[in-house]
């Protein structure tokens, strides 16, 4: 007993002698997430952008996180403990989390902070967002080729700007081929509710939707779809394990390159505070493989992305708001700050925002 | 075959009393080091960033004052409840109401300032809950509604509320569309303690106050009297001449009073304004609280502080040993069936007997079983 | 007519987990426990049937592990409360809390996974009947498992010698222990089989609900589940009454955003609770009969002395 003892203390010496050691030549880079990991949706997609760090830079990088944490004080909490615990750089995924970054960064102004979907930025605070509308936009486009009803299923989790705008521009998309198009909104005020999400895409169905889209993480509602044979959309992550027949394409988050970006800045101490919005164009939103479509469909959905990479905004005029009145003139386009701060419907959405 | 048997002790046992949190204590460890070598931790070390670290720094004993300042003040609250045998398990739901209702002052009136709006906020606070544990006290007592029920029910209409105000008609609209009110002016916040060492706030103190004026309520006072006699015996209460509806709104309302001001110290001290989640399930950890104390008032307090720190902890070994969110939980799990277990000690010998040792079986009396229940 | 039988197909499938795990509580209680890890014995339950199923191909297998897991989970809560007499309100929370950890511990390697569905009924000749044929005949097995198991616990609590000796034992421990009857004993059964109803209701999540594994996916039904207990003042079909309407509403708001009511979603959201509350307080005015379903010795802990 007593050796088993000595021999333990000695390797935790060990072990903190060699943690010392590591920490004077490795960048500690570190994560907080709102949601477990494990839920095969936004938490697990970032996740698997520290993962691809890790990959990628190898010995000259460290990572931690911490999962679950809730928006509040155990936020602050989160930030200030990675700080202290060493962290160069630390990225926060959700939006709950910036004002106790803006906190804990002030308080830390020899770390990096970086902020998933916000707007407030500071001498060590950068943000970045990802522009899923322009994926969106696409799904529209295909939702309304392949729907025979021409009426769309949307399961959406929260009234915030991402969501609204991601409505709008699947809206948009549709209209482009077909301008009766129209969808139907459920919102299950969950982000997360796999059971939920599931009795919301059978109730869109059985009121005549034949085509479901979502803005909740879980793939119950692409099983479903694939149990009554129709058609729908992934979310966060390639779905198509789970829906081989009915996921059209998924929308995916690819949040790596990124990650990998900016912690070589900080490792090369090029790291700057920075507002991004990437798109398409830079790979951070994704389109999973185009399946279960007829080929000129899908020519028709490249042929987009292409577009939308090359520049094209899918919030360009002529484009009028719900009640009719006008936003943009022809040719017109949304400036980023009107996106990231949206609250009203484009025209043809059959749904009223909470105000 | 061996089977476990309690032995009634005559008394409580003072020894065991006192002790009991310690076995409890060692079992954990020793249970909890034969799992972090099977994930191939060293003990030690994860011993000493879940336990030791947390409390020998300064800005980490802040942090567990934040933590634990609202669970103290539920399950002091709670701990009426179940002493007088009314289960109130909605305190999540009054921690929330709490919150909105104190914050209709800095939300509704942002000019309003001056040394008066925090008390009042306090109140209004307190108020909200109370107001809010009446609803289930009234259908207790007018429709002899179950508590247990209602009160559960109503947490899950509390959280939609909140979301539906945040996001609708209480949202700043100066905050891009985000689910947020606009933050407090600094008439409104909570002041820090020791603002140079830390963020802890006076919620802790209100906690502790909470926890020493209901210990005095409930063993110096006819009215602490009164609880337990009902508690234990409706009818010999009634004998007695205590009115057992009153107890119930005595009781939901007290405990709802102090669950709102934790709601509105919360969001006053800790977060600033009202977002869409204001508490990560404190109303129901301050269940597990109350019964950790034993429902004693100063007991919670001591049980507030492990649970906070078992948090803390496990945030701790989260990010320095890259040890799993779910592992830290496992681990709180055994520590809490640990400490539950051994507090048996303290009213019960245990005897390990054999079972072909016991005594024979009395006759079984079984066909008598029906006249106990005749009148069904 | 077929968007009615689907959206009454659509409600069973929520109610029936809510149905499976309250009925298994019912019994519980009725032996005078209060057991509240429903909730974690119900994910349990979940990551166990799915688990079982991942490895081996058959959700036949997945179903007997989900209750194996959840049997074996209230196992714990049984030698707790039961033989160490410790506190069952705390026990049960935090039952649930080691639950929720526990199994996402296990589960880590199948986030990500497809699940396999239990299979549907399916008679040739009878599901294809209009409107009945689906509803009747084209079930998930589980969905038939459910209500005969609220049959059988009805027979049994109330037409049996051992039901109405396990319903005295819940009305006063005391009593039924002078009589010579084994307390403790059908205690441990009453918890096992409520943990495996739990068990099985969380393999319903994970096996036809919605097939697949991911973390905290019970998404608080348990506590349903035991709200459904005290709704249905302790009497088993009014637990099946009780599931059903939770779910009709449940389900009636989806339907009513789909369809365009102009009403915030969240007061829609809170329908279920509000109308649970208000259907139990308008039952609950019969008070004799309140209290005499009620397991009088409820939650307390009962020591032999000998």
């Amino acid at each position: 007993m007593k050796k088993l003892l000595i021999a333990l203390m000695t390797t935790t010496a060990a072990m903190s002698l060699a943690a010392t050691a590591e920490a004077a030549d490795k960048l500690k880079a570190c994560w907080v997430y709102t949601g477990p990991i494990g839920d095969f949706g936004y938490s697990y997609q970032h996740d698997q952008g520290r993962l691809e760090v890790e990959k990628a830079l190898g010995d000259k990088v460290e990572t931690a996180y911490l999962e679950n944490v809730s928006e509040g004080p155990d936020a602050d909490r989160a930030f200030e403990r990675l700080a202290r615990e060493g962290c160069k750089i630390i990225f926060g995924t959700s939006f709950g989390f910036m004002d106790p970054e803006v906190k804990v960064a002030k308080k830390f102004p020899k770390v990096m902070f970086e902020h998933a979907t916000g707007y407030k930025t500071s001498d060590n605070l950068g943000i970045y967002n990802a522009r899923f509308y322009e994926g969106r936009y696409v799904l529209g486009q295909i939702a309304a080729k392949e729907s025979k009803a021409g009426v769309a299923g949307y399961i959406v989790s929260f009234p915030i700007p991402e969501v609204v705008m991601g409505i709008n521009s699947f809206m948009l998309g549709a209209q482009s081929i077909n301008p009766n198009f129209k969808a139907k909104i459920v919102w299950v005020n969950s982000w997360f509710d796999p059971g939920k999400e599931a009795d919301a895409a059978k109730a869109l169905f059985d009121q005549g939707a034949d085509i479901i889209v979502q803005h909740t993480d879980s793939t119950a509602a692409l099983q479903v779809a694939e149990e009554r044979k129709l058609h729908g959309f992934g979310q966060s992550s390639d779905m198509i394990k789970f829906a081989p027949n009915a996921q059209l394409t998924s929308l995916t988050d690819e949040w790596g390159p990124y990650y990998i970006s900016r912690v070589q800045a900080a490792l090369d101490g090029t790291w700057k505070p920075d507002n991004v919005w990437l798109g398409i164009k830079d790979g951070a939103v994704k389109l999973a493989p185009y399946t279960n479509m007829p080929d000129d469909v899908k020519a028709m959905a490249e042929a987009t992305e292409k577009k939308i990479a090359g520049g094209w905004n899918p919030f360009t005029g002529p484009i009028a708001k719900q009640d009719g009145t006008p936003w943009l003139k022809d040719g017109e386009v949304a400036d980023d700050g009107t996106l990231l701060g949206m609250n009203f419907y484009v025209k043809g959405v059959d749904d009223k925002l909470p105000q | 075959m061996m089977r476990l048997e309690l032995v009634k002790r005559p008394q409580r046992s003072m020894l065991f009393s006192a002790l009991s949190p310690f076995i409890a204590f060692a079992l954990t460890i020793i249970a909890g080091a034969v799992m972090f070598a099977l994930l191939g931790v060293n003990p030690l070390t994860a011993f000493n960033i879940y336990f030791i670290e947390p409390i020998s720094q300064i800005w980490q004993l802040h942090e567990l004052a934040i933590k634990a300042a609202p669970l103290i003040l539920i399950a002091v609250g709670l701990s009426v409840c179940y002493k007088a045998n009314i289960w109130n398990i909605g305190a999540e739901g009054q921690f929330i109401l709490g919150g909105i209702v104190g914050s209709m002052l800095p939300v509704l009136f942002p000019q309003f300032e001056g040394p008066l709006v925090l008390p009042l906020m306090l109140l209004l606070g307190m108020v909200g809950g109370a107001a809010y544990a009446a609803i289930p006290a009234l259908l207790k007592t007018r429709f002899g509604t179950n508590e247990i029920l209602t009160s559960l029910m109503l947490v899950y209409v509390a959280q939609l509320f909140l979301d539906w105000l945040v996001r609708g008609p209480w949202r700043d609209p100066q905050g891009h569309g985000f689910p947020q009110t606009i933050q407090f002016n600094d008439s409104a916040v909570l002041p820090e303690l020791m603002p140079d060492a830390g963020r802890a706030n006076w919620g802790f103190v209100f906690a502790l106050v909470a926890a020493v004026l209901v210990w005095i309520l409930m063993s110096r006072m006819l009215k602490g009297f009164e609880v337990r006699v009902l508690g234990s015996s409706p009818r010999a209460g009634r004998f007695a001449g205590f009115g057992l509806n009153r107890m119930v709104f005595f009781a939901f309302l007290l405990s709802g009073a102090l669950a709102g001001l934790a709601g509105i110290s919360e969001v006053s001290g800790a977060i600033g304004q009202l977002q869409p989640v204001i508490s990560p399930g404190y109303g129901f950890t301050a269940i597990i609280v109350a019964f950790l104390g034993r429902l004693n008032p100063l007991g919670i307090v001591a049980a507030g502080l492990v649970l906070a720190l078992t948090y803390l902890g496990g945030e701790a070994v989260q990010s320095a040993l890259g040890i799993s969110d779910k592992v830290a939980r496992v681990f709180q799990g055994m520590l809490l069936f640990f400490v539950l277990g051994c507090d048996t000690l303290i009213h019960y010998r245990i005897r390990l007997v054999g079972l072909a040792l016991t005594k024979p079986e009395g006759v079984a009396k079984l066909e008598a079983a029906p006249k106990l229940k005749e009148a069904r | 007519m077929d968007i009615t039988v689907n959206i009454l197909l659509t409600i069973a499938t929520a109610a029936t987990p809510l149905l499976i795990a309250a009925i298994g509580e019912l019994v519980v209680e009725r032996s005078g426990v209060l057991n509240l890890g429903v909730e974690g014995m119900m994910i349990m339950g979940a990551v166990g049937g799915f688990g079982a199923t991942y490895l081996t191909g058959s959700p036949w297998i997945g179903l007997l592990a989900a209750i194996a897991m959840g049997a074996m989970f209230s196992l714990l809560f049984a030698v707790m409360t039961l033989s160490l007499a410790t506190n069952q309100v705390a026990t049960g929370l935090s039952l649930t809390l080691l639950g929720l950890g526990l199994s996402g511990m296990m589960g880590t390697s199948f986030v990500g996974q497809p699940g396999e569905r239990l299979p549907n009924l399916d008679i040739p000749g009878l599901t294809e009947i209009p409107v009945v044929g689906r509803l009747l005949f084209g079930q998930d097995p589980i969905f038939y498992i459910s209500i005969a198991l609220t049959a059988a616990v009805m027979w049994f609590l109330f037409k049996t010698r051992t039901g109405l000796t396990l319903r005295s034992i819940g009305d006063s421990h005391t009593s039924a222990h002078a009589l010579g009857i084994k307390v403790i004993r059908y205690r441990y059964l009453a918890v096992i089989f409520g943990g495996a109803c739990a068990g099985l209701a969380g393999g319903h999540l994970s096996l036809v609900y919605t097939p697949q594994w991911v973390e905290n996916m019970s998404a608080g039904r348990g506590w349903i589940a035991l709200a459904l207990v005290v709704f249905a003042s302790w009497r088993p079909w009014r637990v099946l009454a009780g599931a059903y309407i939770f779910g009709a509403v449940w389900i009636g708001q989806l339907h009513a955003q789909a369809f365009g009511i102009p009403v915030p979603s969240q007061f829609l959201s809170s329908l279920p609770y509000l109308a649970t509350v208000v259907v139990l307080v308008l039952i609950s005015r019969n008070k004799r009969l309140t209290m005499m379903n009620t397991p009088a010795s409820l939650g307390q802990p009962f020591v032999p002395d000998r």
